[in-house]
This record gives structure tokens, sequence and C-alpha cells, in this order.
């Protein structure tokens, strides 16, 4: 099996295979002694020559972060041979959106469609948890549209108001 | 001595005390909101009473329902926890109207301590020293203003009837006052039902020490040492400490000795703990009292070596305290960090979501408080608090490196936590060197972290990550890529998010 493994924005080139319950293992063309044991599901007991790892995976939505003790890594695999092409356009220009960071309900709306606003004024309040948070605009611009009012409940991700 | 005791909280205090009771042979009966059925302290009780909607004022606010619950069980006692009716004299004077004994002082001790502003009047006439600022709530926005330019910028509004950060704003000049005080008023308002707000003048960078006090009701009352809490953030404490590092038997004498004269002043009974603002030059100002158990409780606990739950219990039954004053002693330290679902690559907003992974430390020296599970997903309703862990040690340095170590066995996936952010914090010069003020977090935070925040300094460590991610990826445990795909295909009608369980075992057995 191999994988293209994305992180930080640098690809690494992964070969593994496992035969008889042995692991081979190639980084990137060069030879790595590895073995495993599944400690449980998403944690990988990992010795690498002999030196010992504990990785923890977590997925959030579309996110994978693996844990190397305690450092978190965002990585990306990749099945080269798959079609299913992950590569996510990002555009930054434009018109900006603002999305809930939590869970949570709208509490205030504090700029109106049409105004202009400074990079980093308050354009609306979100609690959660009893904690009220600001929503900063991420530019100077007009408000395009608020697409929600006070009392809203919002999930994570859901687009609150757009910047142009 | 009691036989049932209804909690009326949840989270990690509610099974705190559910603990104690069972540790003294009392039933523990639990309530729980629409949101909470699933928590962990529904799980450890006897019994469990649903109490209505996720608000809080729906909830565990309201007072009609838990007197009902305490009824329909026959529990005999309340206990409040911290926040929610902890400190609301209107709930402990309607047990005792209920016959119910509320575990905590009685109303009219908290009417005298629990409204800040009735506590500085009162300290006031008693000639402890209180910080400046109004002794009465603030009736309008140009009293507020009046007063401010009076005792000069930057000035703290706070509720009356606050706690926890709630209801507090810091104003730096007269233009921020307006929305402060709307803020504060609101924010008070919802949280505890009550807009009172007032204000006092900041000390810059203070320490936050307080002491902790047990008083029977036959005239006994103790004091148990004090707790360093000047790391906070927003005003809510984040690493708690016993004994302070700048407090010697002296300083601690004096201190202890003027919480005692202030809870006899107000009549007080069980638990409390008097707050003090210390300045540079370790002089004390009474800040004001919080007339519950506190979140930081063990660290006293450990230092002493009494169980405050157990005694509060004990207190509320009628018996005497078991020791005098001389009977106690500090021994060793300790230090808690408050481990919250907040997300520390988001200017620490709230994490609310499921727990999809937990690893647990423990081990020498390591007491863990804990309201959550793996599997159980963490509600957005209320206070973000998911755990407390604790080191204990020999001393201060024995303590940091027991709480280090245990923090790098903790692991919570799934949701986002402030664990990195204890990592920083116990590893910073000035923490180690115990220069602690309430701004330290703040700068804190403002410092950039040299490289990745948690580097351990292993340059494998991301082609260790690509390696596992390749090998997860290959075993399709974990949702990643190809692999997952077969499994799902594989299982017919199952649900596509959960692996078999009888194909995860085979590739762990194929792992071997």
């Amino acid at each position: 099996m191999t994988y293209d493994v994305a992180i930080d924005g640098n690809h690494y080139r992964l070969e593994l295979n496992r035969a008889d319950g042995v692991w081979s293992c190639r980084l990137d063309g060069r030879e790595v002694e590895v073995d495993a044991v599944l400690a449980r599901p998403d944690v990988l007991s990992l010795r690498i020559g002999n030196q010992a790892y504990e990785v923890k995976c977590e997925r959030v939505a579309s996110d994978l972060h693996l844990w190397v003790g305690s450092e978190r890594f965002a990585v990306e695999v990749r099945d080269p041979r798959s079609l299913r092409g992950r590569a996510r356009a990002v555009d930054d220009h434009g018109p900006r959106k603002l999305t809930a960071p939590m869970p949570g309900r709208v509490v205030r709306v504090l700029a109106s469609q049409g105004s202009e606003v400074e990079a980093g004024a308050g354009v609306l309040v979100v609690e959660a948890m009893k904690m009220q948070n600001e929503i900063k605009s991420p530019k100077k611009g007009t408000i395009q549209k608020i697409l929600v009012s006070e009392g809203t409940a919002v999930n994570a991700g859901d687009v609150l108001a757009i910047v142009e | 001595m009691f036989k049932k005791i209804l909690i009326a909280n949840r989270g990690e205090i509610a099974v705190r005390v559910i603990r104690a009771c069972h540790e003294m042979g009392i039933a523990a009966v639990a309530v729980y909101s629409d949101v909470d059925r699933a928590a962990l302290h529904v799980r450890k009780a006897d019994e469990a009473y649903p109490i209505g909607a996720p608000a809080a004022s729906e909830s565990y606010l309201n007072i009609g329902k838990i007197l009902y619950v305490a009824e329909c069980s026959g529990a005999e006692a309340i206990h409040p926890g911290y926040g929610f009716l902890s400190e609301n004299a209107k709930f402990a004077k309607a047990c005792a109207t209920a016959g119910v004994k509320f575990i905590g002082p009685t109303a009219e001790a908290m009417n005298a301590m629990g409204s800040k502003t009735q506590a500085r009047q009162a300290m006031e006439r008693a000639g402890v020293p209180i910080v400046p600022g109004t002794s009465h709530g603030l009736e309008s926005f140009e009293q507020a203003e009046q007063v401010a330019a009076r005792i000069g910028y930057p000035i703290m509004l706070k509720a009356a009837a606050g706690g926890g950060g709630k209801g507090m704003r810091l104003v730096h000049a007269s233009q921020d006052l307006k929305s402060a005080l709307e803020g504060a008023r609101s924010e008070a308002e919802r949280s505890f039902g009550d807009g009172e707000v007032y204000i006092e003048k900041v000390i810059v960078n203070p320490r936050h020490i307080e002491m902790q006090i047990l008083a029977d009701e036959h005239g006994n009352t103790v004091y148990l040492g004090e707790r360093e809490c000047s790391l906070q953030r927003r005003h809510q404490k984040v690493v708690e400490e016993a004994p302070s590092p700048i407090v010697d038997p002296d300083m601690r004498r004096k201190m202890g000795e003027v919480a005692v004269r202030v809870a006899q002043a107000a009549g007080y009974t069980n638990a409390g703990t008097v707050e003090f603002l210390v300045d540079e030059k370790k002089s004390f100002y009474f800040l004001e009292m919080n007339t519950r158990l506190q979140v930081e409780h063990p660290v006293t606990e450990l230092i002493t070596g009494l169980d405050l739950v157990h005694l509060q219990i004990r207190i509320a039954a009628g018996e005497r305290l078991p020791f005098a004053q001389n009977d106690v002693t500090i021994r060793g330290h300790a230090i808690e960090c408050r481990i919250y679902a907040e997300d520390p690559d988001n200017n620490y907003f709230p994490s609310p979501g499921k727990i999809t992974l937990l690893l647990a430390p423990s081990g020498p020296g390591i007491r863990r408080d804990s309201g959550m599970y793996e599997g159980w997903s963490v509600p957005m309703d209320y206070d973000p608090l998911l755990a407390k862990l604790i080191g204990y040690g020999t001393d201060r340095d024995q303590a940091i490196g027991r709480l280090t170590r245990a923090l790098s066995e903790y692991f919570v996936g799934g949701i986002k936590t402030n664990i990195s952010l204890f990592r920083r914090i116990l590893r910073h010069p000035d923490f180690r060197a115990a220069k602690l003020d309430t701004g330290f977090l703040d700068r804190l935070l403002k410092e950039k972290p040299d490289g990745r925040p948690d580097s351990q300094g292993d340059p494998k460590a991301a082609e260790v990550a690509v390696i596992a991610a390749g090998m997860f990826a290959a075993l399709g445990l974990s949702a990643t890529g190809a692999g997952e795909r077969a499994l799902v295909n594989g299982s017919p009608g199952g649900d596509a998010n959960a692996p078999s369980g009888w194909k995860s075992a085979a590739h762990r057995e194929a792992l071997r």
C-alpha cells in the first residue's frame, strides 16, 4: 500500500506492507524498521528502531490529527491510486465568511447589513457555555449579508455573516 | 447522620459529593436536566430524577423542582456543590422551610456574605481592610461614571451576587463604561438572577490568595491555610496551589485570624472561603467571602489531610469540629489544573462535543476529579469545566514534576481542551520561580510559543506521525482513506461510521 501523507504542507511518500504480522516500511524511498501494536482503537504503540512512541488518532469532522506524545500534527492521508482527490480550493480574495467557532446561540448582532466595518470590529456575539464571544470582522469592508438574527441557534462552522 | 443526600449540581463536583456520600454510607440522589441524562453524576448516583430543560433556570436553578425531588426521594439534606444554587440565600431559606438541611451556611450568613456589596459593608464596619470602591449596588450609569472618575481608572465592575468571573468587566476608560455596565448587568441577571453591580478599584497585578475556613454549629471556627489562586484568565481561576509560595507561617496566622473574624462576624457555619487581594508589599485586602465549597478545595485537602466534603456533611448533621486550630498542620504542596473544554487555537472559545478518546493519568501524587468519560458528549449549555487534575508532592518542585508528568499522560480526543496551556504554564521560568500575579496568564498568552507549541524537541516526531497515519489508514480503524471504504462496503446495513467490532478485532489480531 502506498500513501501520500501531508503534514504542515510537507508531502511524504509512504510505502507500507504487512506480511505474517511484520510491517515493512519505506519513507520517501528510505527503509525504516517499524513495529506496531494497536493498544486500543485510535492508540498505536509504535517502535521505530528501538525508539518507542504512543500515537493517538483523533478525527473531528473532516480533520485528522495525530498526536505523538503531546505534540499534535494535522495530517492528510491520500491513497494515490484513489480517484477521490481531496484538494480543497482556498480562495482568500473577495467576500469573506464569518463562521461560528462553536455551537451556541446568537445573542447580539452588532452591525447591520450594508454597514462599513473595520478589520477586527465586532459583528456578532455568540454565547456558548455561558461565555459570550464576539465574532470579529476578518477584514475592512462592507457587511454584505447577515444570515442570523438574535436568538438563532448555530452549529460550529455555520456562516453567520459575509463581509465584502 | 443523614441516610440520604440530594446533590443539586452536575459535573465533576456532583461526582465528588456522591463519592463522599458513598464513603460515609449515605445514599446519593442526583438531579439532571434534559441534556444531562448521560452525565457521569447520573451514572454514579443511587437515585436520579429529571428536572427539566437544559437552561439552568429551568433545571439546576429551579428551587421548586429541586425541593420537590428532595421530598419525593426522602433526602434529608441537600449539597449544592458550587455555582448554581450554592450561594443562593432564598434556596437555603426554602430548604429550611421545607425541613431539608442545606449543607452550607444559613440564609442569614449568606445574606451577610453572599452579596458582595453587603459583605463589603460589614467589613467596613468591622475594620477589615477592603479594596476602594462602592459598597452598594450602582443605581445608574451616571453614578457609575462619578464613582469611577473619583477612584480613578482602571476599575472593575462586579456582580454583587457573582462568582466564577461571571458578571465582571474590567474598564480602562470612561467611554467603555456604558457598554461594560450593560454587559455586566445582563450577564449577572442571566447567571444569578440578580443584576446588582458595584465598582472596585483595580489593584494592578495583585496576587489572589484565599483562606479556607470551617465553622461548626457550636461556635467553633478554624482556618485551614491559604490557596494561591493568582493564575486567572477572564477572572476565572485556571491554576491553584496550596500553600502560597509567598505566605510564611506568620502571614498565614494573620490572614487566618482575619478570616475567622470575618466568618464569626457573619455568624457563619460550614465551609467557606475568605478571598484577599495581596499587593507587592504583601498587604492584604478583603475581597469577598465565598459561602460555598470552592472548585479548588482539593489542594487544601491534600496539604491538610482533611476531607472537606465529609466535614461539611458532619457539620450539617450537627457534629462538632473533630479537631482544634492547633491540630491543623500543613504538609507538602499541591497544585490544581482546571481542565476546560476550550480551544487553545481559537482564543480559548468553549468547545463542546463528543469525547472520542480519553486516556487518564494516575500514579504517585496524582488526584483527578472528573465529570467526563469516553463517549460522552459535552453539552454546550453549562460551564466548560471537565475535570481537575491535582498534583501533590513533598515540596513545590516535586508537585510540579508530578503534574507535568501526569499532563503528558492525559489525553482527551474529539474535543479541544486547555491541557496544552498547563504544559506552557508549568514550564515557564516565572511559574517555576513562583513569581505569580493575576496578570501572569494574559502575559503568557501574548508570548508567541517558540516553534510548535507542544514540541517535545524530537525532530523525528513528524515522521512518526506520517508512519502512524499510514498504519491507521491501512488498518481502516480510524475512518482514514481507502481502508475504511473496504470495511464499510463489507458491512451492509451497518452504521457507516462504526467499524465492525469483529473486523476491528481481526485487524488488531493481524497487528501482533
